[in-house]
């Protein structure tokens, strides 16, 4: 009983920093609004990125422009969900070179917890709002025949996406134990791994392929979701269900994430800093 | 604090030889100073490499899939020597986290920078082309050989290219200092330089040709972007000065433009430091 009055009472101090946190970035009404529209503009400025490549072409990869855009705001309605939840863990390399994870570690939270309530940044929750938009309208264009399933898969394949992306966050972040310099290395999997997903995986070809999309499974955030929905056939030769296998991929890439920084605070405990 | 004495040496249409090896020296500091960053520097070169696979695979799948098995007017070997060449370029031009300047305003450093006998945009002009020439034997060429490994480059067919892509590139560095320099100065007036860096590093991505090809667009709205704004100066002209698109005048030309944005932008440097030591409120004392 007294254990979980301490899971409530924990739960209750991450509340409070986050609504710090909400308070004082909302706390100057126009420049919050100057910064809600500028991380508005974020999603935009990548959906150009991919619209530009249909100017030249009508197919990419076996799929047309509809079918595309699909599975590009399933990617980045996961990655934008992950980057509000877990995006902050990124700042960790600065804490560790400067000395301030020791603070962190000292306090009675856990280290995972604080470090993603004290940095939490709520605008950006404008770039979720723009790619759910965006993933309507493309949904909506690709005449999708919706039954049961698909109206769940539509729900759970962002969420289970958020997952594997946070997973990734903190995997990657983790780095920063070991690595004091690691700069821009977890860059080439968390945005990396975005742009890996935002096309069709047939795009990619040899090693490459196998070691994104299936080594690491992100062809399960936006590709195979988006075939289920879509009713395709895989070129590549997975059955149709395979979109539902999203969410067992993003909990085995949160089990590994989870034990990955668990080695990493201890090694940097162990060292003695 | 500022004497008409001290203003008239640092006007920098009076560049005297002392000054000529000052600024010599900046630069090897420059170099230097990156050079120990070696940690970060590698890490630098796998994510542009990454990066590089990335881009490269869909710009080539988006060749494959037209009728003429080119995009754009690159063929697919161009393409390939593209994108590769931009992930080196993005490092050598340093596009993205240069906040120093920013830095040094909020925190008050900057009034050092200012009793200098330097002008501050020619002492941090020196030092960035100090780190650019390191960048050009490490983040450039080594995602280039990866590039060449996996994927077949394009060989440029006029002898004349390789040194007008060097020149090319220079002025790529200092059209993209002077732009960062100007993103950081904005500082003396704002404090806070989140939200232009922002604003920046999203806008550079898709304008500097990184993120595509600018001649994927309209050629109507890539001119308008060529003449009108610097960015396809930083990175698109020396790539397109790489691949050859286009011929050696249209090469020679797109040089021209760059040389001419450098100008204009180093000259709005001058007149925005000008402009912020005049309104300069000191933090802390």
């Amino acid at each position: 009983m007294y254990r979980r009055r301490g899971v409530y009472r924990r739960l209750g101090v991450y509340r409070r920093l986050v609504g710090a946190q909400v308070r004082s970035h909302s706390a100057y009404r126009a420049s919050f609004a100057i910064d809600l529209a500028t991380n508005a503009l974020i999603p935009i400025i990548d959906l150009i990125a991919v619209l530009a490549m249909f100017q030249v072409t009508r197919t990419l990869g076996g799929f047309d422009i509809v079918q595309v855009l699909v599975m590009y705001a399933l990617a980045a309605t996961s990655f934008a969900i992950a980057d509000l939840a877990v995006g902050n863990i990124e700042r960790i390399r600065f804490y560790v070179r400067q000395g301030l994870l020791d603070a962190v570690l000292v306090r009675p939270l856990s280290a995972l917890g604080q470090l993603l309530a004290v940095d939490f940044t709520i605008r950006r929750v404008a770039r979720i709002a723009v790619v759910l938009v965006v993933l309507s309208l493309a949904v909506s264009r690709a005449g999708v025949d919706w039954t049961p399933g698909r109206v769940a898969l539509i729900v759970i394949a962002p969420l289970s996406g958020a997952v594997f992306f946070s997973a990734l966050f903190v995997g990657t972040a983790t780095v920063a134990f070991w690595w004091i310099e690691s700069g821009e290395f977890a860059n080439a999997f968390t945005y990396g791994g975005r742009d890996f997903t935002s096309y069709p995986i047939t795009v990619y070809s040899g090693f490459f392929r196998r070691v994104f999309a299936f080594s690491l499974g992100f062809a399960f955030v936006g590709y195979y979701p988006a075939l289920t929905l879509l009713g395709m056939t895989d070129p590549l030769g997975l059955p149709s269900w395979a979109g539902w296998l999203s969410p067992l991929v993003s909990m085995a890439a949160a089990g590994v994430a989870g034990l990955v920084w668990r080695l990493g605070i201890r090694h940097y405990r162990s060292t003695g800093s | 604090m500022r004497s008409d004495l001290a203003t008239a040496s640092r006007i920098p249409g009076v560049l005297r030889y002392p000054q000529i090896t000052t600024i010599a020296a900046l630069a090897a500091a420059g170099f230097r100073r990156y050079a120990t960053y070696r940690q970060a520097t590698a890490a630098s070169i796998f994510t542009n490499s990454v990066f590089g696979f990335l881009r490269c695979y869909v710009l080539l799948a988006v060749a494959k899939s037209t009728a003429s098995l080119t995009a754009g007017g690159y063929a697919q070997d161009q393409l390939a020597t593209y994108c590769w060449a931009s992930q080196g370029l993005l490092g050598m031009v340093m596009l993205w986290g240069w906040t120093e300047l920013g830095d040094r305003i909020r925190t008050g450093d900057v009034v050092s920078d200012l009793m200098r006998p330097l002008h501050p945009v020619i002492s941090y002009l020196a030092v960035d082309l100090g780190r650019a020439a390191h960048a050009a034997t490490t983040r450039f060429v080594l995602p280039m050989v990866t590039g060449a490994i996996f994927f077949d480059l394009y060989d440029p067919r006029r002898i004349a290219t390789y040194p007008l892509f060097v020149v090319s590139a220079a002025l790529g560095v200092v059209v993209c200092f002077a732009c960062r320099y100007l993103v950081n100065a904005a500082g003396f007036w704002l404090l806070d330089i989140r939200g232009i860096m922002m604003i920046w590093t999203f806008g550079t991505a898709v304008l500097t040709g990184l993120a595509f090809p600018l001649h994927f667009l309209p050629s109507g709205l890539v001119t308008a972007l060529w003449v009108l704004t610097p960015f396809p100066s930083i990175m698109q002209a020396p790539l397109d000065v790489l691949v050859e698109h286009g011929s050696a005048p249209v090469q020679l030309g797109v040089i021209a433009g760059q040389a001419a944005w450098a100008a204009v932008l180093l000259g709005i440097c001058w007149h925005v430091q000008r402009r912020a030591e005049r309104r300069l409120v000191i933090q802390g004392g």
